[in-house]
């Protein structure tokens, strides 16, 4: 079992590496597939098929549209240019981050062994007090409730900020009642008033 | 029966290949089918409204990418898209508020009924719902505006085809 998740990790690397090395645009977002694959994999094998699921179906959907959206773009290909500075702070944070990765490591509960102080109480009382045979979607949508409402927020708003981005047109130009409420100046006024200064 | 001949009988030159939208044809009430049980039955089995949602939004993006942009625009415009998008996020949020009538936000008031049954859980299932129509909705939206790069594309579409 955890020799199968650690191949699934050396896997999941080897494919983020190419992900990055890779000339290709398309066999990039096609190596960033792999990570996705591997991971809902390694949901299933530690029993979580919701997530699994879940995991499945973004990544289809996130790698069509991926492909759908670098394919279009005339430039597939990455020149490659050696930044000696970004090279040696990637180096030193991904140092630090081993070291207290190593820190914060030490104290979290063994691999398998769960303290379960408030999932035990879910798993024994979630039946019974919200009716619903599958735990985690009465955990989701009863117990953390506002979790997942705020989940709903988070992609509401990821929306309508990459409408707002991505939209062809933009907004028409200010009418004159408006400029005259807000108290913008049109482009004439400033022009007057830029030579009004000038003289 | 039909009175006029639908894009997805005839084999236009729009889309892809004939292969790609005879085998979308048979997959997709399939597809559909199975995004509706995974949102219907999020609170037996895993799944869930997120997981169904992206299944239902999976099978939008098939057609379009099979039978070509105005086909998936006519299911689905980007419109309707923002309205369904936005009114199934106002009820997840307000539906929650009906629990102070008998206590506190988010509270299961409705009934429990026998667990196991299609009709049970309380309102985790008409969360599941809001939650699949939200997510289906803003994310085929989303697919739409980053492979056609326009606000309310349906428009556009109709302007080119009549200019």
């Amino acid at each position: 079992m955890e020799s199968f998740l650690l191949i699934l990790l050396i896997f999941m690397i080897v494919g983020s590496i190419i992900a990055i090395e890779t000339k290709n645009l398309l066999s990039s977002v096609i190596s960033c597939g792999v990570v996705g694959f591997s991971v809902s994999i390694a949901f299933l094998m530690l029993g979580a098929p919701d997530i699994a699921i879940t995991q499945v179906v973004v990544e289809i959907l996130i790698l069509v549209v991926l492909i759908r959206a670098t394919i279009t773009i005339d430039n597939t290909s990455i020149e490659e240019h050696w930044d000696t500075f970004a090279v040696v702070s990637s180096l030193i944070f991904f140092g630090l981050f081993l070291v207290f990765a190593f820190l914060a490591v030490k104290d979290l509960p063994p691999f398998g062994e769960p303290s379960m102080r408030v999932s035990q109480q879910y798993l024994e009382t979630a039946l019974q007090k919200t009716g619903a045979a599958n735990v985690v979607t009465s955990i989701i949508l009863d117990f953390r409730g506002y979790d997942t409402l705020g989940e709903a927020t988070v992609l509401f708003t990821s929306i309508v900020g990459a409408f707002v981005i991505l939209r062809r047109r933009g907004r028409k130009q200010r009418s004159a009642a408006d400029t005259e409420k807000v108290g913008i100046l049109t482009e004439e006024e400033i022009k007057e008033e830029y030579e009004e200064f000038r003289e | 029966m039909a009175t006029k001949p639908d894009i997805m009988i005839s084999d236009g030159p729009k889309g892809m290949t004939p292969i790609v939208k005879t085998v979308v044809r048979f997959a997709m009430g399939i597809i559909f089918m199975f995004g509706w049980y995974i949102i219907l039955y999020g609170h037996l089995t895993p799944g869930g409204g997120f997981a169904g949602g992206v299944i239902l939004a999976c099978g939008y993006v098939i057609l379009t990418l099979a039978f070509g942009k105005e086909l998936g625009l006519r299911k689905l415009s980007d419109m309707g898209a923002s309205i369904i998008d936005n009114t199934a996020a106002l009820l997840f949020a307000v539906v929650p508020m009906f629990g102070f009538l008998f206590g506190w936000y988010f509270l299961n008031f409705l009934d429990k009924g026998r667990p196991f049954q299609l009709f049970s859980a309380g309102n985790i299932p008409l969360y599941n719902i809001f939650i699949g129509f939200k997510v289906t909705a803003s994310l085929f939206a989303i697919f739409m505006a980053l492979s056609i790069f326009g606000r309310f594309v349906s428009k556009l579409v109709d302007e080119e085809e009549e200019g």
